[in-house]
């Protein structure tokens, strides 16, 4: 690993703190056998599900379970699994790189992810090796399959306040659970139920529940706006008999199991995102150039290379973060591993530390998702709204990725919570960088008007300067509302969708710099274009939410005091973002794909 | 049965093609490239299928430089045992045919199976010329392949039905569509592709006997002209004054 003598940036150090394309991994970077696993699971896609979708979508019987296995015959379920459980021990950048190219799989990615992440991971990082032993063969291949039990009926972002009961048996050989389990992905099939409970009604607790349980019912399938094929049911549990030796994790102790999973969980969903993103993305150049009107393809026309560019640079922003914070948690689990951590403490304390950027990738996948699923279907005009075109599945099958896995607004309140709470605990240094903006705003401002030269100088510096804007806002905010910060969701909202401005332009940033030494300018050059383009786009978004939120607890000299920081900070030179756009979208229009 | 499957380097199937140095050369930049079709989905799997059932050996050979290794680890891959490259640019079909046919004397190989075609120049050279040079009976555009009892039957799709025809070991087999399905390579495989022997030889002499004067586009379609049903005089027209064809 290079630069093991460089820090590694701690979860959420990001916005105090600059980082170096040296320190970042980018997908240019995977290496041929990363890049042949990558293609598998793009060709088993292509191949195997992809023809399918329509029946998939219709729940014919048995089928997304005989794709699970076929997947799992290919080794797609077990890439995360060590070895000694029957698995292939891949690191975090070779699994985002297997995870996107899932992707564009629809219902199926659904009842993939669901598997191989919040089903299985549960048992592999909290199960007793025994448990393991027992398990994870077959969920490894495929035999079996994993469902997460967490929200119910009453408890959906709120998911400590789960009522479903587990109490022990009178000889001491049960827990008998019961309760009932809502939008359960992979309910109507699974094997395996990772199910919470509270025992005697207070201690949250995980249970490994076998799909064949006496009392353990499977109930009708939810008719649903999109992922039509996922199989979501409710789960009745009456009575169920859970031996005391399928108790997860420790008692009272589910929440970590539920929160940490989760946190993996969101990087694989942004990850899924991603893929989807990028099939989407290559349907709508293919249409564009195959579409004609008034005598000339509808992808010469600047209203549709300016949507085109524009899914190319949420995507690459996306792709960007998603492959930064993979490898931020690579490097954790090596530096754990190295000072003599087991395997799972070293990927859940990793999981623990990156929490804030998996809350962000959740957010800022999902959204992208959407942005690039909606404009597809605007590009194809009138087809886009009828089924037989691709525009309609993912337009629908999208939505729900900004909901599950914790709706977008907990992520977004998560983000801004786990900051300061890092924060609180001396975990990273927030208040010194605070005060020294504070500082800063008192003192002249730098009249430099000298133009940065360099590639992406101006951006460097721009970015330098929003985060500043961040933390001005943010320590003011703190510092003003103290402990009624918590009940101001909208100042928390703008805060996080700063964070999120700053993380992504960051990312993109370092990824083109890193290119561009790598591989020259000529092949950089779009990469610098969308990234000049996004920054330059994200400062006034940084500068319109910092209104925002300042004007709703500032007031007086100060808010105006603040305000003249706010613009300094955001701060830009003007871009022919136009031009630029125009300039990428060639570059799509010639590949007749996302090219990126 | 040791068997022996060539394998070629051509640009994926969605490529961009566009060409350089006067239309003389084939551009490359931004290109994907993939092991051909027909050597990987059909002549390999249908290898490793004859392996499985009566054991035996599959090998790879390919003619290129150390560049185009990742293809033959996809190879690998999917299954086969080992693999050659001969170190050297493939000049044309006989210089490639030359290099392949000299390995192939050294290792004594009851078949050799080759692509119908390559993808990328669509020469379909390759399997007839080693036949000749190994003094071997070639089959040509295979559908199916079965063997028993040291003879090959093998089964060519003709004008109007099928030929079905029995050739004696060693032989030289080209594979088309249907003689197998595509394989997607697995984990274990991928993993293990990495250890399997990849052997480099040097080329031999040869002179290559064709070379590439200029490629030439087809001509963009013009644009389509709409005739009126109540006037099919009109067609007449424009097919005998315009396009000349009647």
């Amino acid at each position: 690993m290079e630069n093991n003598n460089i820090k590694v940036l701690k979860g959420g150090e990001f916005l105090v703190r600059e980082s170096t394309p040296d320190t970042i991994f980018i997908p240019e970077e995977l290496n041929e056998e990363q890049g042949m696993i990558r293609d598998m699971a793009a060709e088993f896609v292509e191949k195997e599900v992809s023809p399918l979708l329509d029946e998939i979508d219709a729940q014919q019987e048995g089928l997304i379970p005989s794709l699970m296995e076929k997947a799992g015959e290919l080794g797609l379920l077990s890439t995360s699994i060590p070895e000694e459980f029957g698995g292939f021990g891949q690191d975090f950048n070779t699994n985002a790189a297997m995870t996107i190219a899932i992707g564009p799989s629809f219902s199926f990615g659904v009842a993939f992810a669901a598997h191989t992440g919040i089903g299985t991971l549960p048992i592999l990082y909290f199960g007793t090796d025994e448990q393991r032993k027992k398990y994870l063969p077959g969920l490894a291949s495929g035999q079996l399959k994993a469902a997460y039990c967490l929200t119910e009926p009453g408890s959906g972002s709120d998911a400590l306040a789960a009522r479903t009961k587990a109490v022990l048996s009178e000889d001491g050989k049960y827990y008998i659970l019961n309760g009932q389990k809502m939008f359960i992905t992979n309910g109507g099939f699974a094997d395996l139920y990772i199910v919470f409970a509270k025992i005697d009604g207070e201690k949250f607790t995980g249970f490994i529940v076998e799909g064949d349980s006496q009392g353990l019912t499977r109930g009708p399938e939810e008719k649903k706006m999109g992922i039509k094929g996922s199989s979501t049911t409710p789960i009745f549990l009456e009575n169920v008999k859970v031996p005391v030796e399928n108790l997860l994790g420790e008692i009272g102790k589910g929440h970590l199991i539920a929160f940490n999973i989760l946190n993996i969980g969101r990087f694989k969903l942004c990850a899924m995102a991603v893929g989807g993103c990028k099939a989407a993305a290559s349907v709508s150049v293919a249409y564009a150039n195959e579409r004609h009107q008034f005598g000339k393809a509808i992808s010469s026309f600047g209203a549709i290379q300016y949507k085109l560019a524009e899914q190319a640079i949420r995507i690459f922003v996306s792709e960007s973060a998603t492959y930064w914070a993979s490898d931020l948690i690579n490097r954790k689990v090596e530096e754990m591993k190295a000072s003599g951590s087991s395997y799972w403490d070293a990927i859940m304390t990793a999981a623990e530390e990156y929490a804030i950027e998996c809350a962000m990738l959740k957010v800022m996948g999902s959204e992208t998702l959407d942005y690039v699923v909606d404009e597809n279907v605007q590009i194809h005009g009138g087809y886009g709204f009828i089924e037989e075109y691709p525009a309609a599945r993912p337009y629908r099958d999208a939505r729900i990725n900004r909901i599950f896995e914790g709706t977008n607004e907990i992520n977004r309140l998560l983000t801004v919570d786990m900051l300061l709470k890092r924060a609180l605990k001396g975990r990273i240094d927030l208040m010194g960088p605070v005060k020294a903006v504070q500082n800063e705003l008192m003192s002249i401002p730098d009249f430099n008007t000298e133009k940065d030269t360099g590639v992406l100088a101006a951006e460097c510096k721009a970015i330098a300067n929003a985060k500043k804007a961040v933390l001005m806002v943010a320590g003011a905010a703190v510092q003003k509302l103290m402990q009624n910060l918590e009940d101001e969701q909208e100042i928390l909202m703008n805060i996080a969708d700063m964070m999120m401005e700053v993380y992504g332009a960051e990312a993109a940033l370092l990824r083109s710099l890193k290119i561009l030494n790598l591989k020259g300018e000529t092949i950089a050059q779009p990469y610098i274009d969308m990234t000049r383009v996004f920054v330059s786009d994200a400062m006034e978004r940084l500068n319109l939410h910092g209104r925002h939120a300042l004007a709703a607890f500032a007031e007086g000299d100060e808010l105006k005091m603040m305000l003249m920081g706010l613009k300094r900070f955001t701060k830009t030179e003007i871009v022919n973002t136009k031009a630029l756009r125009r300039s990428i979208a060639a570059r799509l229009i010639e590949a007749n794909k996302y090219a990126f | 049965m040791k068997i022996l499957v060539c394998i070629s380097k051509v640009p994926d199937t969605t490529s961009k093609i566009t060409f350089k140095d006067g239309d003389t050369k084939f551009k490359t930049d931004n290109i994907q490239f993939i092991v051909n079709p027909y050597d990987e989905w059909y002549a390999l799997v249908r290898a490793l299928e004859l392996k499985e059932a009566a054991g035996g050996s599959v090998s790879i050979i390919h003619v290129g430089p150390a560049e185009n290794d990742p293809i033959i680890r996809k190879a690998l891959a999917i299954g086969a045992d080992n693999a050659f490259r001969i170190n050297a640019e493939a000049k044309d079909a006989y210089y490639t045919a030359f290099q392949i046919a000299a390995h192939a004397r050294e290792e004594a190989y009851d078949l050799i199976l080759v692509g119908k075609e390559t993808i990328d120049f669509n020469g379909s050279a390759i399997g007839g010329m080693l036949a000749q040079m190994l003094e071997m009976p070639f089959e040509s555009m295979c559908s199916n392949l079965q063997i028993d009892d040291n003879k090959l039957t093998v089964e060519r799709e003709i004008e109007g039905g099928k030929e079905i025809s029995e050739i004696n070991l060693p032989c030289v087999v080209s594979a088309k569509k249907d003689l197998a399905e595509q394989r997607i390579p697995n984990m274990r495989g991928i993993m293990a592709a990495r250890t399997k022997p990849l052997q480099v030889l040097e080329a031999q002499d040869c002179e290559a006997l064709t070379h590439i004067e200029k490629f030439e586009r087809l001509p963009e379609k013009g644009a389509c002209k709409y005739i009126d049903a109540e006037h099919p005089e009109e067609l007449l027209n424009l097919l005998h004054n315009e396009a000349k064809v009647i």
